[in-house]
């Protein structure tokens, strides 16, 4: 059954997009490999509304105390093995706000990460050899 | 009987993380509670720990649609404060930015608008046109987004000759679409049908909430920082204001449409009359002082107040950006609709929730804390939520 589901995951993943507490880039260039330029969805990759339905989690933003507990909810919800693929340097080492009071750190301190994107934004090109690299690995 | 319909944190209808309680009796939303604070980062703190010059990468991150708005703002702030005036080529230069901005706020949002109507062909055709302008911003400052063209006493890096010809390329494609998007979103039957007198908000609601922005000039209030305290290049340069007086989510669409051509005007004197010479004057000091700013956001009037003491770092910080004044009207411009408006009626304002948490609550019975302790505190939980998650 896990077979079957990386076999699916590999050919259409679908990624659910999760704001932690970004400064809207991230999403907005998430949003922006969609449209008719990069059109991602021409390669099966789908962005879906539920977490209950995403292969992927595509995370942006630091982790902070509100968002923390809802983001480790939104990780329990998504059927496993599931991919986190970290988008933007907030997410990969918390960037400028490390030394804020509300700030708790790094995603990999809290999720298994799969793949880690830098950049502040990512161009959607990074974005998209990262999603790809991930699934090269499975 | 009244049900409660709660929307979020984390759900597919806006990008950023905030709480809806819609209370509804049937299908018509008769009240709404909004929860945010999802997104706050402790943006004014950090700014006392960081340089002058460090500050406008920070303030750059606070939102990255106005990305420019925000050190923009702090910018003129710092100049009030140390007396300092920006060569005139810098101020044409961030003029210029800050307009071709305005323009990729306002086709975001259109492209979102559309996409929350159900209607996907526009937010691909919107986006399309979107992307040549993020390509200009990417040849003259290097990034997409995150331009970083502002610094206290001029501006980081020059337009030069070579990349005019390219903007005015743009400009003429934009034009065009934009009389094709215009006439589509205003003939449209179907938009017309879900925006028209939809979400409506009155011009005594509109003061009484204190809109800024779109939101206020959609609903007959002609406020604009631009035009009634003109600072940079904009007292040289010659536009309208749109007003609109429906104050309909329709009237919204339209005031945002229209403003892009007015944009389009801006930056095409302001490239025509930018003056040759230096692009910043060399700050030494920042004298102590207060200053403060208001700019014109994409989405309204934003303000920023800056404390100094002398030192390299400001004293004080206080951002307000327009979306705090602008959420809160959703709340009568809701009432009465039903469910499937609410999605669009809440959009409406263009609310973008990492510019307004600015704070964060907590909770220690009735004790009066200062700041250090609501800062210890702070940490304290920070500390033990850390402990508490971790792998």
């Amino acid at each position: 059954m896990a077979n079957a589901k990386l076999w699916g995951l590999k050919k259409s993943p679908w990624v659910f997009h999760v704001a932690a507490a970004s400064c809207n880039n991230c999403d907005i260039e998430i949003l922006d490999i969609l449209t008719p330029r990069w059109d991602v969805e021409r390669f099966g990759i789908v962005l879906v509304g539920s977490p209950r339905h995403a292969d992927a989690l595509l995370v942006t933003g630091v982790l902070n105390r509100k968002s923390l507990p809802r983001v480790l909810r939104v990780y329990e919800q998504t059927p496993k093995p599931c991919l986190v693929i970290c988008v933007g340097t907030c997410t990969c080492d918390t960037h400028m706000f490390a030394p804020s009071y509300n700030v708790v750190g790094p995603y990999d301190k809290y999720l298994p990460v799969d793949v880690y994107i830098p950049g502040c934004p990512p161009k959607p090109e990074a974005m998209i050899i990262g999603v790809v690299k991930a699934l090269a690995r499975l | 009987m009244k049900r409660i319909v709660p929307i979020g944190p984390y759900h597919p209808l806006q990008e950023e993380p905030e709480f809806f309680k819609l209370i509804v009796e049937g299908e018509k939303v008769v009240d709404l509670e909004i929860n945010i604070g999802y997104n706050h980062r402790g943006h004014e703190f950090l700014a006392q720990k960081m340089t002058y010059d460090q500050v406008t990468f920070l303030v750059e991150r606070i939102c990255g649609i106005c990305s420019d708005s925000h050190p923009y703002a702090f910018v003129l702030a710092v100049e009030d404060v140390a007396h300092v005036e920006p060569p005139p080529r810098a101020q044409y230069i961030r003029t210029i930015i800050g307009e071709l901005e305005r323009i990729h706020s306002h086709y975001l949002w259109l492209g979102l608008a559309g996409h929350f109507i159900g209607y996907n062909t526009v937010w691909m055709w919107v986006w399309r046109y979107r992307e040549p302008l993020l390509d200009i911003f990417e040849l003259i400052m290097g990034n997409r987004n995150h331009y970083a063209i502002n610094k206290v006493g001029g501006a980081r890096r020059d337009i030069l000759p070579e990349h005019y010809g390219q903007i005015d390329k743009y400009l003429d494609l934009l034009e065009e679409k934009n009389t094709m998007f215009t006439k589509a979103v205003l003939d449209d039957p179907v938009i017309r049908a879900r925006l028209e007198n939809v979400g409506v908000l009155s011009k005594e609601d509109a003061i009484a909430y204190a809109v800024l922005g779109p939101t206020a000039r959609g609903s007959g209030c002609a406020i604009d920082v631009r035009k009634d305290d003109p600072y940079d290049a904009y007292d040289k340069v010659d536009w309208d204001e749109i007003v609109f007086d429906e104050g309909d989510v329709l009237a919204k669409a339209k005031v945002r449409l229209l403003e892009c051509f007015e944009s389009i005007k801006i930056v095409r004197q302001c490239l025509r009359d930018m003056p040759d010479g230096p692009i910043e004057t060399r700050v030494d000091e920042i004298t102590p002082g207060e200053g403060i700013c208001r700019h014109e956001a994409p989405r309204g009037e934003v303000f920023h107040y800056v404390r100094s003491d002398g030192s390299n770092m400001p004293a004080r910080h206080k951002i307000r950006a327009p979306s705090f004044m602008n959420i809160p009207s959703n709340v009568v411009a809701v009432k009465g609709y039903s469910i499937a408006d609410a999605a669009l009626v809440l959009a409406a304002v263009d609310p973008c929730y990492c510019c307004t948490d600015r704070t964060v609550v907590l909770e220690d019975g009735k004790k009066k804390l200062t700041g250090k302790d609501l800062l210890r505190l702070s940490w304290q939980k920070t500390e033990r939520l850390r402990r508490r998650y971790r792998r």
